[in-house]
């Protein structure tokens, strides 16, 4: 049991990192990599809001949305999967608010480090896909609470990286028109080849 | 703002995914094929174009406190509508692109156009500007597919241009172009390719 939800846990952070080879949350990916430190910042937000909204989400599908879901409440055959977008894009929202206002209570320093990037995160699509990919592979509720950290940390491993490497590029002499956004994409397409020589891994 | 313009400025000069870095999330991953680029980029442009038209219509209703959950709602319903229509008539294709479907919700285009240009704008302009962004997405999308499916199968649209080894024909497929990897550097080499054409888009430093 511990060794099936292991797996599933490595295969989140590294096989199927959401950045490098779902492209999941690129726009952000990509704009706030150009520090470590912000980069780190944004990475945690990422794995807690990660954490608390696949679980969630999995909740809502099982007992709310599923086919045949609504029999608990002694209501038969009905359907509401196509709800699905609507629901999981308003709780994602919801989690995000409630999140910020817990930090700036009971957390301060927290809340203040992560600043813009916490309300950013709602449009993060890599939050939303965490979630769909969940539906999709029908995922129990234990299996959606490991993928939900291990995707959240694979993601903010990945961020952390790209913002190392783009700090040492300043040194680096690059041709005119690949300037800034041309050469981040040509670095994130190599990383994405490392990333790649982790599938096959079987645990 | 002319017709014209508010259509083809975001073709090139100013590009949503080259330039304005919108929208790369849900684009690249289902780039391996031609065929799920079109439907890809048919209904972003719908949904952008539609989107802008109905959050321009309200713009002057709604409490600029909640118009993010406003705008949200209205683009999620959209992609709702679109995601139905796509399984009941291509369900094939549908299927292959799995969550990308969903995740227009978050492709930064839709929202970002929705603040940027409908909340102050009119609805006629809204709409024109969704479908200019729309289309300008639309050409990275194919550029990358186009390359993509060709190098990588052999094929366009699914009819076989090269043959390949595997049926007795010439071309050997390069399998990297079907992987992850060779969608940021299509992208990459489009970039450049534009900043050397258009030099004011050129960015100082790194």
């Amino acid at each position: 049991m511990i060794e099936h939800y292991l797996s599933l846990f490595v295969k989140a952070v590294f096989v199927e990192n959401l950045a490098l080879s779902f492209f999941l949350g690129m726009c952000t990916f990509l704009a706030v990599s150009k520090k470590v430190k912000t980069s780190l910042g944004l990475g945690v937000a990422v794995v807690v809001v990660q954490t608390i909204t696949i679980p969630v989400n999995n909740l809502l599908y099982t007992y709310l949305l599923k086919d045949n879901a609504l029999q608990w409440a002694g209501i038969q055959g009905v359907d509401l999967s196509f709800l699905g977008l609507i629901s999981y894009i308003g709780v994602i929202a919801a989690m995000v608010q409630i999140l910020e206002m817990v930090l700036d209570k009971f957390v301060p320093s927290l809340y203040s480090a992560l600043g813009i990037f916490l309300p950013l995160i709602t449009v993060n699509c890599a939050i939303l896909g965490g979630s769909l990919f969940m539906v999709e592979r029908d995922y129990n509720f234990g299996e959606s609470v490991v993928f939900g950290v291990g995707s959240g940390i694979g993601w903010a491993l990945a961020i952390a990286a790209l913002a190392g490497i783009r700090e040492k590029m300043k040194y680096s002499d690059v041709p005119e028109g690949l300037r800034g956004l041309g050469i981040t994409f040509i670095t994130v397409g190599l990383m994405a080849l490392g990333f790649l020589s982790f599938s096959g891994i079987q645990l | 703002m002319s017709v014209k313009k508010a259509i083809f400025s975001p073709l090139f000069e100013n590009n949503p995914i080259a330039l304005q870095i919108l929208g790369i999330c849900s684009a690249l991953a289902v780039t391996t094929k031609l065929e799920s680029v079109f439907v890809m980029c048919l209904a972003v442009t719908v949904v952008t174009a539609l989107s802008n038209f109905f959050v321009s219509i309200i713009r002057n209703h709604v409490p600029s406190a909640i118009r993010i959950i406003v705008m949200m709602t209205v683009i999620a319903s959209l992609v709702i509508v679109t995601d139905q229509i796509l399984k009941a008539f291509v369900y094939d294709v549908a299927k292959s692109m799995s969550v990308y479907i969903g995740l227009i919700i978050t492709n930064c285009i839709v929202m970002g156009r929705a603040e940027a240009y409908a909340m102050k704008n009119g609805p006629v302009m809204a709409l024109l500007d969704g479908i200019g962004n729309g289309l300008g997405y639309s050409i990275v999308l194919v550029f990358v597919g186009f390359f993509r499916e060709l190098l990588g199968s052999g094929k366009l649209f699914g009819i076989t241009i090269f043959q390949t080894i595997n049926e007795g024909g010439w071309y050997m497929p390069n399998g990297m172009a079907l992987l992850s990897p060779s969608a940021f550097f299509l992208i990459g080499i489009f970039i450049w390719g534009l900043r050397t054409w258009k030099k004011d888009q050129v960015e100082e430093s790194n």
